[in-house]
């Protein structure tokens, strides 16, 4: 976790402070270096015990070298760019719908009580329900384009954004809404000035939690007559048992997921280092 | 000779609490956080209110900030009941109460900006405020980087920015060490001893009631209500030396008494 910004230079504070702060600057650094290298180590202890599982042809499982050849064989064709961008496609416009959606809607369920009473008893009800459930209702109701796909990626996505976003509302320190009163802000102020910083970090972990919710139901979303999409070329490539195809699909989306969340990763240090990290 | 401000009779007094009573739904059960209270204080002067847990200290102090109505009787602040809070009544919190998000120049400016203030005066004012209570070199800083000390600083740089008539304090030296707490209030009488602002200040400690106050309000507890009032005719300045006199120990075994020797329950009928 990175905690310095441009608002804490060493240079605003006195000289003992910022050798203080430089010195666990550079712990943290350490320890941030020596937490890459076991990372990387396991990557590749994993890597190794794959090759070995597939050198032992343990339940025909391709090796790494096949699935790499794979990938390489799905990229130089397009087909690879093809689906993970049809993918892709799916995923952001799912979680933005679904995450600007459940922004307000948190925010009015947080700070009224009557929007609290009104809105509550779906969103529990609703999220007691997989959205893969939702599935065949959506194939009904909205055909076999992309509106179904997209539609049940957002639900996901906006359901698990919305409680959280919700949550953050009403944790908001009462202390910090009285201090705001009390210097004269009325409840717009209080609400723009104060509720919506407080929550931000709560709205970042519903994000991310939203985002792991759209990849997640994807796949089945993409079992819905897709013409491409990873999902898609897996189900193509069980058909022909073709296990490397799978695998190179599987790590795509891998990837991708991993990509994205540490890009709200990186947004959440940016927008949060106010936050005291314990 | 003391500063003290003359008799309220004379005056118009700055707060005013007449037949004040707060009462609370707890579990169904009515609980009396204050009880038919009945307090003056004058325009410039210090009142510290003690008492034990549940004396309804804070009770008083947040129905004059307007974040809490009394159930009967009226809170008035310069002969005007009060209704809700307004930067007229600064409020400093025990817990800091700072805007994590912010740094500390930008809370301090925060009730500028509410107010309108425009950009070159708020700057000016926010530095004066930071050079009263010498956070100017960390103005940057963020909440997080600063000691329990600084925050309660911060904070109360935050109060005197909008410039409030009367300053509503609820324990804000508890959570600093000893140390701290002693520079603290001779800092606070100090800027007293330049502005002559009205001050509430609620305290657990005995000698910090003493030493910064023209009156100690001792109050009890169940129902909420004062006990009794202990003129500090202490002169000011008030330095350390006061606090080693004879008169000091005397007024501190005072209250100390009053606060730690209260009759287990109602010493009176309740009101209505």
């Amino acid at each position: 976790m990175t905690t310095n910004s441009a608002r804490n230079t060493p240079s605003d504070t006195p000289p003992t402070a910022s050798t203080q702060a430089e010195r666990e600057r550079l712990r943290q650094r350490s320890v941030r270096r020596q937490l890459l290298a076991l990372n990387l180590l396991s990557a590749l202890i994993g890597l190794a015990l794959w090759g070995l599982a597939s050198h032992l042809k343990l339940a025909g499982l391709p090796g790494p070298q096949e699935v790499g050849a794979k990938a390489l064989e799905l990229m130089a064709n397009g087909q690879l760019f093809k689906d993970a961008a049809a993918s892709l496609q799916r995923v952001l416009l799912g979680f933005a719908i679904g995450t600007l959606l459940a922004i307000p809607v948190g925010f009015l369920m947080g700070w009224y009580t009557v929007a609290r009473g009104l809105l509550e008893p779906y969103v529990q009800f609703f999220r007691t329900i997989p959205p893969l459930a939702m599935i065949p209702l959506a194939i009904v109701f909205l055909g076999i384009g992309e509106v179904p796909k997209v539609f049940v990626i957002t639900l996901a996505a906006f359901l698990v954004s919305v409680i959280s976003t919700y949550q953050g509302v009403v944790s908001v320190d009462r202390v910090l809404i009285n201090a705001a009163r009390v210097l004269g802000a009325r409840d717009a102020a209080v609400f723009r000035r104060v509720v919506i910083p407080a929550s931000t970090p709560f709205i970042l972990v519903g994000m991310r939690t939203g985002l792991g919710a759209a990849w997640s139901t994807l796949v089945a979303a993409e079992l819905i007559a897709a013409q491409e999409g990873l999902g898609h070329r897996m189900q193509q490539a069980q058909v022909y048992y073709d296990l490397a195809t799978i695998f190179v699909a599987l790590v795509t989306i891998g990837l991708m997921g991993l990509l994205m969340d540490r890009l709200l990763l990186w947004l959440d240090s940016r927008l949060t280092t106010w936050q005291e990290r314990r | 000779m003391t500063n003290l401000p003359t008799s309220t009779a004379a005056v118009a007094p700055k707060i005013a609490f007449r037949g004040v009573s707060c009462v609370f739904d707890l579990k169904g059960a009515a609980f009396r956080a204050v009880a038919d209270v009945d307090l003056e204080v004058g325009d410039g002067e210090i009142v510290t209110l003690v008492g034990p847990s549940g004396c309804g200290k804070s009770t008083l102090m947040n129905m004059v900030a307007g974040l809490l109505e009394p159930s009967a009787g009226t809170v008035s602040v310069d002969g005007r009941p009060v209704r809700g809070p307004g930067p007229e009544r600064g409020v400093i919190f025990q817990q800091y109460a700072l805007f994590p998000w912010l740094t500390v120049r930008e809370n301090v400016a925060f009730g500028l900006e509410i107010a309108g203030v425009p950009r070159a005066e708020r700057e000016r004012t926010v530095a004066r405020c930071l050079d009263l209570v010498g956070l100017g070199a960390f103005a940057d800083a963020l909440p997080k980087a600063l000691s329990g000390g600084m925050k309660q600083r911060c904070a109360i740089a935050r109060a005197y920015a909008v410039d409030p008539k009367v300053l509503l304090m609820d324990e804000p030296f508890g959570a600093l060490d000893a140390l701290t707490r002693v520079h603290m209030q001779e800092q606070l009488l100090q800027t007293w001893s330049r502005d002559r602002r009205t001050i509430l200040f609620i305290t657990h400690d005995v000698d910090e009631a003493v030493y910064l106050a023209h009156r100690v309000v001792v109050m009890a507890a169940r129902p909420g209500r004062i006990h009794r009032i202990v003129p500090v005719d202490l002169p000011h300045p008030r330095t350390a030396a006061s606090r080693l006199s004879p008169e000091f120990q005397r007024l501190r075994n005072e209250v100390w008494t009053a606060v730690y020797h209260q009759p287990e329950t109602a010493d009176r009928p309740p009101p209505g």
